[in-house]
Parts: C-alpha cells; structure tokens; sequence
C-alpha cells in the first residue's frame, strides 16, 4: 500500500451530506471480479449525463476545468454512508484521491479507506465552510496540505486545521502497512485466546 | 467485584484478545460470512498474498447479491457480467473448503437471513461480513458489524480484527405499539428524528418495553438499520425467546453444551447502572407507520404527513440535500403522503423478507387485489423462508393478490444483478435504501414496511393499512 506521509493537491467541494457509497461507486459500475478498472466509475451517477454512459455532465464539480486533477475531496457530514462496498475506495484511489475532509465518515468507509492509502480527515462543518471559501477563488493555485505526521491541513495564505486521527490508523498510512502481517505478530496472543476461549465457549468451536 | 458494564461492553471483553496501544484492540471474530459480490475478491486476495484460512469451517459464503430471483434461474443474471462473481466465488469456496449456500441448494438465501436461520450467528458470538448490514444480527445478542474486503481478508488469515471502540448508546423505545406499527416504522422514526448520522461512533442497544415485546425477527429488522442510522452496529439483549429461536437450528450449541450456553447468554444484558455516553427515549404510544419521501433513510415522516418543503429546514447543507432529494423523487412540497401514487411495490432484502414479515403482508393481501398498473414482487429472504410461507399456503395469497412469488436473493433491493422496476418509476419497498439509483438508475423508492407496502400495492398509491386489534 501506498504511504501517506504530506500531501498537496486541488481540493474539490462536495458539501452536501450523507453522499452515500451507492453514489461514489453505483452498483452496474461493478462489473468485473476485481479491485481495478473502477475509477471510471467513480461517482457515475452524477458525473456522466446518462446512466452507463461516459458523456461529461458539465454541471458535476469533478468534471469542471477550476478541479482539474483534484486529489482531494471535500464533504458534508456521514460521507460514505452506506453500503460497505470496497470499490468506494478503491474507485476513489484509482481515480487519484488521496484525502477526503469531512464532519464525520461512515465507519466501514473510514476503515476501508484506511486500508487503501487514502486519509479521512474530520474536521469541523465550519472549518471546512472556510477550505471551501479559501480555494473557490482559485482551486488549481489554492492548493491544500495535508501533513500527515503533524495531523494539520494547511491553505496557501496560512490557515491552519489540526485534526484527530487513532495512533494504530495513522501508523498504517504513514507506514502503508498491510494490517495482516502486522496482527500476525500477536499470533501467540490469538492462539491462547484461542485455547483458553475453545473451554469456556465450545459451541463456538463445534 | 468487577464495575457495571453495558451488553456491548461485555461482548466486547468477551472477544478481547488484546489492547494494541494504538487505540485500536484486537477483537476475536467467531464467524465470516461472504458473498458472491466479493466473496472471490477476498479469497483470491488471500491466496495471492500466500495466507491460509485460519478456520475453514467458520467460514461460510452465500449467493445472494447478484443471483437472479425468476424461477428456473441458473448462473445467468440480468447484469451481463454477475456469472463469472458467481462462477468466481463457487470455485473460490471450494478451493478454500467452507460452506457454500449456492443456487439450489434448499438452505440458500441472504446472508443475514441464513445465518441466523442456520445457528450461524449465535448470541455472544462474533460475526463480521463484507455487507454494512451485518448489524442484523444484533437483534439475537450477537457482536456482528460489516466490514470491506480488506478486512475479511484479515479476519479470514487471522481470526480476529483491529476494531476501535467505539461508544455506547442506549434507544429506550418506552410505551406501547399501535396495531399495524412494526419495527421498520420505530427505526424509520429514529433516524428521521435524529439523523442519519445520530448514530455514528456508537454501538446501539435498543432497550425499553418494546423492544422486550419484540420477536426475535422484528429485533433483526431493528438492528437491520442500525447502519443507516450510522451506527458501529446495533444490539437487543439477548433472551428466553432468543434461546427458543436458536434452539435445534443447524449450527446451535448441541445438548451437550446447551446448558452452559444458556449460562453463558443469561449473562448478556447491560447491568442496572451500567453507563451509557448518550441516551435517547422515544415514547411510541402515539408512533403511526412511516414511510421515507426522499433519498436518504432520514427523509422519513409519518403516513399521515406530507411531504416537507426545504425553505423550513434550517441547515443549509440539510436544506441542499432535500431540495436535490426532492428533485430526484419528483415530489412537490406540501402533497400528503398518501396522495403520491405508485408504480410498483416490493417486497423483500434483509430488512424484511423473513416469515413473519410474509405473514403480516399476506395477512393484508388475502382477499386482495393489488391497484391496476401496480407491478409487485416478493421475494422470500430465504428458500427455507420460501418453504415455510408455501407449507402455510402464502405464496397463493400473493399470487392472487397479483404478486410475483420469486426465488431467494437481495433482488430489488439494489440493482447489483440488474433486477429493477426501471427509470421514473415509483416503488413502494420494504427495504433499507432510498438512496438515488439504489434500485436501479433513476428508480423512486420510498421505504415502508411489509404491511405498508402491502396496503400501498392495493391502494396503487402511499397509503397506510387500517388495522385493528
């Protein structure tokens, strides 16, 4: 997995709550039996005029000439809702997000995100009422950075928003760890849970 | 003596295997369940990156997500390419050696209704799968959230997973139930009042008299959409009822050690002055069936209602998201409820597909016929559910009522194998998801449960059933 360390791209508004994973990737945009070829999918229903079509809907905000190369998305509160589809993420990856900034995530979405490289970043409706402001002039010149390492997004003429993240899930990102070799390393803690736990619950062992 | 400690406290002690210093503790998964839309993804995932299955026989794979509905079906789908997701994951199941729930086999049917029919889930257990509404099986006392396919990888090679805590919230749903108010209208009414986020960062116990009063299928509705209310997952405590509804299935603890189990379940319940960080009380004397009018399931109101006008709303982002949901329903501020005439109405998913939900829409239906130019589906959440409501003669019911009788799947409830009412059309649905295109592109769904969609079907419009004692 790719790490995270600092980041700096155009950030793309899309400030309207509860976007759901039925809409960052629809369900015929699945097609094949794989974690590839879904960028083009990416927000389908909205971006393109047609349903399975790949004309440009000039109105969707990805396809606007000021967002061009966006590698960061700005949200509204529950982004990701929904179902827990993968693709979401990794639609989002293939198409070149690297960070999302909003009030609050689904949580399967947060975790997949994880998984895959890109940063959800909570921050405060207000606080991303003034990212918003402060690239709508100029979103190719008013780039964000996002620094990992010090949990800060920063704009061009200053402003700074510290964020929170879970020490285990900024490690991953920083590290682009794989979770699995990472639990592995407890094996010996999962095999005497395991033994201890196989004579007090048996049914669960069958 | 140890402190007070909520139900999901104690499940989670239970699974603990240990603190990771990093905010995140590594959890005990007992059960996986997957799918045929990523089932293969996740086993082949595995088996590239050269990891084992920890424990084959606790690992379990349905076909469910894109499989057709119509009878006589095979491995063709509508969506041109769902043979090769089901080909891929029959192999992939047989490769890794767990039990696949294919197509024709009598015990197929949605995952969230075949592993609590087959004693998969279990009350006290861990169960994680690859579909957000794994909370499901919070109705029956068992820890179970959805996760991606990342994650079933990882519960797969390792048998647990790095999970981060998250609160505790109690719904105290105090009062009595008017007759025809069903669990789909307490939750509907829940995430209308506090959001679709009111959830987010908590497990949820629903607690108080009416959940007490449930049956163990309407618990599993409850805790069915848990996840659009943004929750962690959603819980009821588990009981003497839960014990008889495990009792004998497939997968239940064996005479052996039944007594310990119900030992073991008898201790899983919030103590008295167990702390909870928020609380909600809900008085449901006065609740009336719900129905959703826009593409969120927080865009939902009482029957009787109409349909809200933006310009009240408050909240400029919540104000944007109901002008577009408005656009996208086609629906004007201010039109009653049960003025908006339908086009179709379905009947099925993990919400509300099992026998009781059958019974209660068939109980409307008999002697019934639905409006003219109404298309209505029902598809049983299981072909063990299928063969129960057929040995009780319900499946005539529906077919002289003007219902298809289908096979088993998610069908309708999205358009993952491309079953769909179509573009523009209005759909009465007992499912989980108004979101836009969620039942194929440009389909209106307004969400409601079995009994109101059943009148509606009837009514060839929104409309609330008339039911007495």
């Amino acid at each position: 997995m790719e790490p995270f360390q600092v980041h700096q791209g155009v950030a793309a508004p899309m400030l309207l709550n509860n976007i759901d994973t039925d809409a960052i990737i629809p369900s015929r945009e699945m097609k094949r039996v794989s974690k590839k070829g879904l960028g083009e999918g990416l927000f389908a229903g909205w971006r393109y005029t047609l349903p399975g079509g790949r004309e440009p809907n000039p109105d969707f905000v990805l396809n606007q000439s000021a967002y061009v190369g966006a590698s960061i998305l700005l949200g509204g509160a529950n982004f990701g809702c929904g179902s827990s589809r993968e693709h979401a993420a990794w639609a989002l990856k293939e198409f070149g997000i690297r960070a999302l900034i909003a009030p609050s995530f689904g949580s399967i979405f947060y975790s997949n995100c994880i998984r895959n490289g890109i940063l959800p970043v909570v921050l405060t409706p207000a606080a991303i009422d003034q990212l918003s402001q402060a690239i709508e002039a100029g979103p190719q010149c008013a780039q964000l950075r996002i620094d990992l390492p010090r949990q800060r997004v920063a704009t061009p003429n200053g402003s700074q928003y510290d964020f929170e993240i879970d020490a285990g899930h900024k490690r991953m990102l920083l590290e682009g760890l794989d979770g699995i070799a990472l639990t592995l390393e407890h094996a010996t803690d999962i095999d005497a849970f395991e033994a201890a736990d196989r004579r007090s619950r048996p049914w669960i062992y069958g | 003596m140890s402190s007070p400690r909520t139900l999901f406290d104690k499940l989670w002690g239970l699974h603990r295997v240990c603190d990771l210093g990093d905010g995140q503790d590594l959890l005990y998964i007992d059960r996986v369940f997957l799918h045929e839309r990523t089932g293969s993804i996740a086993l082949r995932g595995l088996q590239d990156a050269g990891h084992a299955l920890r424990s084959p026989s606790r690992v379990f794979c349905t076909m469910d997500h894109i499989v057709d509905t119509v009878p006589g079906r095979n491995d063709d789908t509508l969506m041109p390419s769902g043979r090769d997701f089901i080909s891929a994951t029959r192999n992939a199941a047989k490769a890794a050696g767990i039990r696949l729930f294919d197509i024709g086999d009598p015990d197929q049917g949605i995952a969230h209704v075949v592993s609590p029919e087959q004693g998969i889930a279990l009350p006290g257990a861990t169960l994680v799968c690859p579909d957000s509404h794994t909370c499901t099986l919070g109705g029956l006392g068992a820890l179970a959230w959805g996760i991606g396919s990342t994650e079933a990888e990882h519960a797969m090679a390792t048998g647990t997973l790095r999970v981060t805590r998250p609160k505790n919230l109690r719904v105290n749903f105090e009062g009595c139930l008017r007759p025809g108010v069903t669990a789909k209208d307490l939750i509907l009414h829940l995430i209308a009042r506090y959001g679709a986020a009111g959830g987010s960062g908590h497990a949820v116990e629903f607690a108080g008299p009416v959940i007490r009063d449930l049956p163990i299928e309407a618990r599993m509705t409850l805790c069915n959409m848990a996840v659009e209310f943004s929750a962690f997952t959603g819980l009821v405590a588990p009981d003497e009822r839960v014990l008889a509804y495990v009792h004998g299935r497939p997968g239940a603890p064996g005479a052996g050690d039944w007594d310990a189990f119900c030992e073991h379940v008898s201790k899983l319940h919030s103590d008295a002055s167990a702390n909870f960080d928020a609380e909600i009380t809900i008085d449901c004397d006065e609740l009336e069936p719900q129905v959703t009018w826009g593409t969120s399931p927080e865009h939902a109101a009482a029957m009787s209602a109409r349909v809200p006008d933006p310009v009240t709303e408050q909240d400029s982002q919540r104000r944007g998201a109901m002008a577009k949901a408005l656009d996208y329903m086609g629906l004007v501020p201010g039109t009653p409820l049960q003025d908006i005439p339908i086009d179709a109405a379905f009947i099925g998913s993990c919400t509300n597909s099992r026998l009781s939900d059958l019974r209660l829409a068939a109980s409307y239906l008999r002697g019934r016929s639905i409006a003219p130019g109404v298309a209505a589906v029902c598809v049983p959440g299981s072909m063990q559910v299928k063969a129960a409501a057929e040995a009780e003669g319900l499946h005539e019911v529906f077919k002289a009522a003007g219902f298809e009788w289908r096979e088993s799947g998610c069908s309708m409830c999205f358009y993952a194998g491309g079953e769909t009412f179509g573009a523009n059309k209005r759909v009465i649905s007992s499912t989980n998801r108004n979101f836009e295109g969620r039942q194929g592109p440009g389909t209106r769904t307004h969400l409601a449960s079995p009994l109101q969609v059943a009148a509606s079907a009837c009514a060839g419009r929104i409309c609330a059933a008339q039911v007495l004692n």
